[in-house]
């Protein structure tokens, strides 16, 4: 890793100024109400499902909708080791336990399904999370006779900052991931895969290795906001909206930078939460017009907005300076 | 006869008449998909739409759900034409190659699914419905149906034929086709592409909306019945080959049988089936059985 990276002026103000800000936020539930350290939680769950979902898909181009299933499965295994009655594993253990599968499961599907390309690779993802979700109610059904299970309950806190955590590691994994030969080789892949290939890139490793990697932070997710939810069956855990949000909120917030995808979920979270409790019929449709409307108007998300309004103000800037001299 | 061979025919009629409704409903998926490139995930809602309409039509005002046909299917068409024309045209002169547009067409058809499916929760409420149309047993050598599925199944063959029949023998049937093969070709040779797609995308919803009249007379209704079928026909279309309407037609009567002995054998694990054969298939012959 290169060190002077972190001495140089570059990094040294936006590191004070992150620094702060997650000083800030892990201070939080100091100085406000239970309500906003829930809805910060929610948030900072859609920002992890949002990043990951970007980790993968963003540099290699391979549309993944399997971001519900593997969030399903972090919910699952809470709600299988973490009962309301019995003996109870630690949290932090089962959280990374949830996150191992998750691991584990997303290491056996890319190996097989990594090797389609384009839409087909959408369309086998999506169909994942409901096998998963077939094979679970199945077996819940006939072998286990239970039809939903219910979890031990947890400081608001507690949750709270387990989910900062991830956050943050999610966060440092990204930064030097993509600033990593391992990441690189994943963005040269996106762009031409065979060409990738030539230049003796081991192209399934690489791809299947990040699949995985992104899995693992959707997964631990899962398995700390299942103890908010309480009640868990296995139509709550695999709901395939999950593998449609951190897209949308995604490209909401633009895929060209790291902080896209953090900026385009914080902002759409706040508004998701706000808009579910305020108008719940009218959810799904706000939701659509949003989804389509920021794919027709705002292909570059709100920061290739940004980008596009302070380019305009400098050009314009230029123009004037010529029409001067 | 024995009766093990009775129950054996018994599936094979049973998964026959559900073909003929996948069927229809893969043909206008792989019209959509093969030729306008828009893999769309609203397919079944516009199955829901047809099913609803005919519901309230034969319920408020007592038409018949046949002749409903003939009401929805023009009124889908233009539903299909204007939201080709407005939304994927834009999408897909922005977009910078094919892959881009098949990924961004793929997302707006997911906030198509979320708007229709809404608005039909907000307009007839999330509770099943159904009606009672042609439901008395007709004997076929022993063997009694009701005449509801025998009806269904023949409109369905029929409007899947005169479909076909259309794509190969009609001027704009030849565009069509010209415009699967190659729309840059077919644009220079004097077709108007961005009309023949908006064309497709219509025909193919039409296809769903009738199949959604054909469901009501036999299923139970709801307004969130229709990813289920969406899913149903991506796998047809999938198994027949991408864009083969003929591949879609028969992978559709496939399915049929194939559900039909799973829903036998383990009525919960019926749709896992699906999935596993889908999985499968997208392994070991992502062309398609009838795919080149």
């Amino acid at each position: 890793m290169d060190i002077t990276a972190f001495k140089s002026k570059n990094f040294l103000i936006p590191g004070i100024i992150l620094f702060v800000l997650l000083i800030a936020l892990a201070t939080l539930p100091l100085y406000v109400g239970l309500y906003w350290v829930i809805l910060v939680t929610a948030i900072l769950m859609y920002t992890i499902l949002t990043v990951s979902w970007a980790l993968f898909s963003g540099p290699s181009g391979y549309l993944s909708l399997a971001s519900a299933a593997f969030f399903g499965v972090g919910i699952y295994t809470s709600a299988m080791l973490l009962p309301n009655t019995g003996v109870v594993l630690p949290l932090l253990v089962v959280v990374a336990l949830g996150g191992v599968i998750s691991f584990i499961i997303a290491l056996l599907v890319g190996f097989l399904t990594l090797r389609l390309r384009g839409i087909y690779f959408a369309i086998f993802t999506f169909g994942l999370v409901e096998l998963i979700k077939q094979v679970l109610i199945f077996w819940e059904i006939n072998i286990t006779g239970t039809r939903g299970r219910f979890i031990v309950l947890v400081d608001t806190h507690h949750v709270f900052w387990i989910m900062l955590g991830i956050f943050v590691l999610l966060m440092l994994t990204t930064y030097f991931f993509r600033r990593s030969k391992f990441g690189l080789a994943l963005q040269s892949i996106g762009e031409n895969e065979e060409a990738a290939a030539h230049r003796g890139i081991n192209v399934t490793m690489v791809k299947v290795i990040t699949f995985a990697i992104s899995a693992f932070f959707m997964g631990t997710a899962g398995a700390v906001i299942a103890t908010k939810w309480t009640y868990i069956d296995p139509y709550i855990a695999f709901n395939a909206l999950f593998s449609f949000l951190p897209i949308l909120m995604a490209i909401f917030g633009g895929m060209g930078q790291i902080y896209g995808p953090v900026i385009g979920s914080a902002v759409f979270a706040y508004l998701e939460e706000t808009l579910l409790t305020k108008f719940p019929y009218y959810y799904m449709l706000t939701f659509g017009i949003v989804l389509v409307g920021v794919i027709l108007f705002l292909p570059g998300g709100l920061v290739g907005l940004i980008q596009r309004l302070t380019r305009r103000k400098r050009k314009g800037g230029v123009v004037e300076q010529n029409a001067n001299t | 006869m024995p009766d093990s061979i009775v129950r054996v025919l018994d599936i094979a009629i049973g998964g026959l008449l559900t073909g003929g409704i996948y069927a229809l409903i893969a043909m206008g998926l792989s019209l959509q998909y093969g030729v306008a490139r828009v893999l769309n995930i609203a397919h079944g809602e516009f199955i829901m739409l047809g099913a609803f309409t005919t519901f309230t039509l034969y319920t408020v005002f007592g038409i018949n759900p046949l002749l409903s046909l003939v009401i929805i299917g023009p009124i889908i068409f233009i539903i299909g034409f204007l939201l080709h024309r407005t939304l994927f045209t834009r999408l897909r002169i922005s977009a910078p190659n094919p892959d881009a547009y098949a990924a961004s067409s793929m997302l707006a058809t997911f906030g198509l699914l979320f708007i229709i499916q809404n608005l039909a929760l907000l307009g007839w409420g999330a509770d099943l419905r159904s009606y009672s149309y042609l439901n008395f047993g007709v004997n076929l050598g022993g063997a009694i149906f009701a005449a509801n599925r025998l009806v269904t199944l023949g409109f369905a063959i029929g409007i899947g034929l005169g479909f076909y029949i259309f794509l190969a023998r009609s001027r704009i049937g030849k565009a069509i086709r010209a415009a699967a093969q190659d729309p840059t070709t077919a644009g220079i040779l004097g077709v108007n592409i961005n009309l023949v797609l908006a064309i497709c995308f219509a025909l193919g919803a039409v296809m769903a909306g009738l199949a959604g009249t054909l469901i009501s007379m036999r299923f139970p209704i709801t307004p969130t019945m229709g990813l289920n079928y969406t899913i149903i026909a991506i796998i047809i279309v999938v198994l027949g080959g991408m864009g083969s309407i003929p591949g879609s037609f028969i992978g559709g009567f496939i399915l049929g049988v194939i559900g039909t002995i799973v829903n036998y054998i383990e009525p919960s694990l019926s749709l896992a089936a699906y999935y596993f054969i889908f999985m499968l298939l997208l392994l070991v012959r992502p062309k398609g059985i009838f795919g080149k």
